[in-house]
């Protein structure tokens, strides 16, 4: 019962959220350089059409009713139209998420098992030559710039061995697949030294907490405690972790797609920057911000359910 | 008197009371290694051996040699030269992108976390929102919105990124404000300005100034991304994301024009990691 009290505050607390970026994608529609009736209509539309939109989006009213127009437009699904690709942005969006979501699972793979790996490893032989040698990678890699890493991944594997597609998503899904792989390899890089990083300093914080000195002191087996006591309670922030994680991706994927070719949300999203294609910026702010929402939603529901403790 | 000053006197001789500066070496290896970078930049006309900007039709793509260490690009512009002078943008861009978002975040901070209340819930709420964003995702939309360029980058961080100055602050105020001697200086009758300038400022600042190395590196990544897609630094001036940029098109024929830049962010990225790293161990600070 408490649990579904707090599932409900949860949910309460996004509602403000909600606003606050309904309101900053709504300012962000109104300081856009330029009228915007011309930049949707071109200009060499004629007065009626002007006007017809201006009735439409409430232009000529005050701006709380603006802004209520706006919203009910949103609601209605009329996210506008592009104006390089003559289509409407929520059209484009819908046609163009799948290469994104390819990537998002590419690269939540190709970062979480192989940071559990380094983690647990180093974890195990604190201050040794193989932990030196994983902290020495994650200072670096912090560092490392995602789209530049990319480049240097088509260097290595497409254009040098030639084992794997530099650019494009292929047709199948198995092309699909086979396309994603460096791009999930970057994400993967670049996500690691974080989450290695956090792992190792919560596994090496659980191995002194009381509850695993008083195993040690009974004698159990260090392998034993390390499985039963220390790993599964330094996963649990680790899936706290997560929310960030996506959102991290998502922020890598952006980067990434153009370097790859990969004709998802990301590329779409810095061509409407490049183009000035503001209606599809302005729809695919908002389609991240709430992608983010949801993934640290989700991830506080399911903590909300795993973890013992909160009652 | 005499009764008083032997009592105090351990207080007063006691070093422990006052911050040892027991640097460690990462400490030591990233400052001595942001004061070379600080060098390069300041010295890049005398250290560069060609002239960044000046294209030579004659040597384009030309791979690393004794006359030109890096290899040349499509212009014929010295690789090596341009690293040299990138230097400049790069370091200045991770500095001065961070110093607002740092004194609105802890303005920000001290004042939510002291007067807690009303003015503490909607700062948070605000910050709720600023978290929900992705943030180069905010990053973007402002830069499409103020167009292109390094200032208008420089003021989508003053709007963006001082979020986690003022959580980092506010979590140390919230602490220091149920302190004695906080309250002392309270009952004293000091000024709030007076107390959170002189009492609990000094005593608040010490994580964030520890992520000001992370935020630098952040800062020097974000930034050379958007010169790579044209958003950021305009050409000619020498960047090294623009030069990753300029070299895609040719990184099967000639791969040192956006390698090497690359490698040039790595390692400045890694001196302040270091340097960050160094200073969290130093303070006691959980990065």
């Amino acid at each position: 019962m408490k649990k579904l009290k707090l599932l409900a505050l949860r949910f309460i607390q996004m509602i403000p959220v909600l606003i606050g970026i309904s309101i900053i994608a709504f300012v962000l529609t109104k300081v856009s350089p330029g009228d915007p009736v011309r930049i949707i209509l071109g200009p060499r539309a004629t007065a009626e059409a002007q006007a017809a939109l201006r009735l439409k989006y409430g232009l000529d009213e005050p701006l709380l009713t603006q802004y209520i127009f706006y919203i009910r437009n949103l609601l209605q699904g009329d996210w506008g139209s592009s104006m390089t690709f003559r289509t409407t942005v929520l059209d484009l969006i819908v046609k163009r998420y799948t290469p994104t979501l390819y990537l998002l699972i590419g690269g939540l793979i190709s970062s979480i098992l192989p940071s559990l790996i380094l983690g647990i490893i180093s974890s195990l032989k604190q201050d040794k030559f193989i932990d030196q040698l994983v902290r020495i990678f994650y200072t670096i890699g912090l560092g490392l710039p995602s789209y530049w890493l990319g480049l240097t991944l088509i260097l290595i594997f497409a254009v040098k061995l030639g084992v794997l597609p530099a650019t494009g998503f292929g047709n199948t899904v198995g092309g699909h697949v086979r396309h994603i792989i460096l791009p999930s390899m970057t994400i993967g890089i670049a996500m690691t030294p974080i989450l290695v990083r956090n792992l190792r300093a919560t596994l090496l914080e659980k191995k002194e907490a009381d509850f695993v000195i008083a195993s040690r002191s009974r004698g159990i087996p260090e392998n034993y405690i390390f499985r039963r006591h220390v790993l599964p309670n330094s996963l649990l922030p680790s899936i706290n972790l997560l929310g960030i994680v996506v959102v991290y991706i998502l922020a890598i994927s952006i980067v990434i797609e153009p370097i790859f070719a990969i004709p998802g949300l990301g590329q779409l999203f810095i061509n409407s920057i490049i183009g000035r294609d503001y209606l599809v910026t302005q729809g695919l702010t908002l389609v991240f911000t709430v992608i983010a929402m949801i993934a640290t939603l989700s991830v506080d529901l399911i903590t909300l359910f795993i973890d013992p403790r909160i009652e | 008197m005499s009764e008083h000053t032997e009592l105090l006197k351990p207080l007063i001789s006691d070093k422990s009371s006052r911050v040892r500066l027991s640097i460690t070496p990462l400490t030591i290896i990233g400052l001595s290694l942001i004061f070379v970078w600080i060098l390069i930049a300041i010295f890049a006309t005398q250290l560069a051996p060609y002239d960044p900007i000046a294209t030579n039709t004659e040597a384009k793509l030309q791979p690393m040699s004794s006359a030109h260490w890096l290899g040349t690009d499509i212009l014929g512009r010295d690789v090596f030269s341009q690293i040299i002078h990138g230097t400049r943008v790069d370091l200045s861009m991770g500095i001065i992108g961070v110093i607002s978002p740092f004194i609105i975040g802890i303005i920000i901070g001290v004042i939510s976390g002291y007067f807690g209340g009303f003015i503490d819930s909607l700062l948070m709420r605000l910050l709720d929102i600023a978290l929900a964003f992705p943030f180069i995702v905010l990053v973007l939309s402002i830069i499409s919105v103020l167009g292109p360029g390094l200032i208008n980058y420089y003021i989508a961080l003053a709007i963006v990124s001082w979020v986690p100055y003022a959580r980092l602050v506010r979590a140390e105020v919230l602490v220091l404000r149920k302190t004695e001697f906080i309250d002392a200086a309270r009952v004293l009758g000091f000024s709030h300005l007076h107390i959170i300038t002189r009492h609990v400022l000094p005593n608040a600042i010490t994580p964030a100034i520890v992520f000001v190395m992370t935020d630098i590196v952040l800062t020097i990544l974000l930034g050379s991304s958007l010169s790579f897609f044209g958003l950021g630094v305009q050409p000619p001036t020498p960047e090294w994301g623009r030069m990753i940029r300029e070299g895609q098109t040719f990184i099967g024929t000639a791969w040192w024009v956006s390698i090497f830049p690359g490698i040039a962010i790595v390692l400045l990225a890694l001196s302040f990691s270091l340097l960050g790293d160094g200073l969290a161990k130093q303070l006691r600070v959980r990065s």
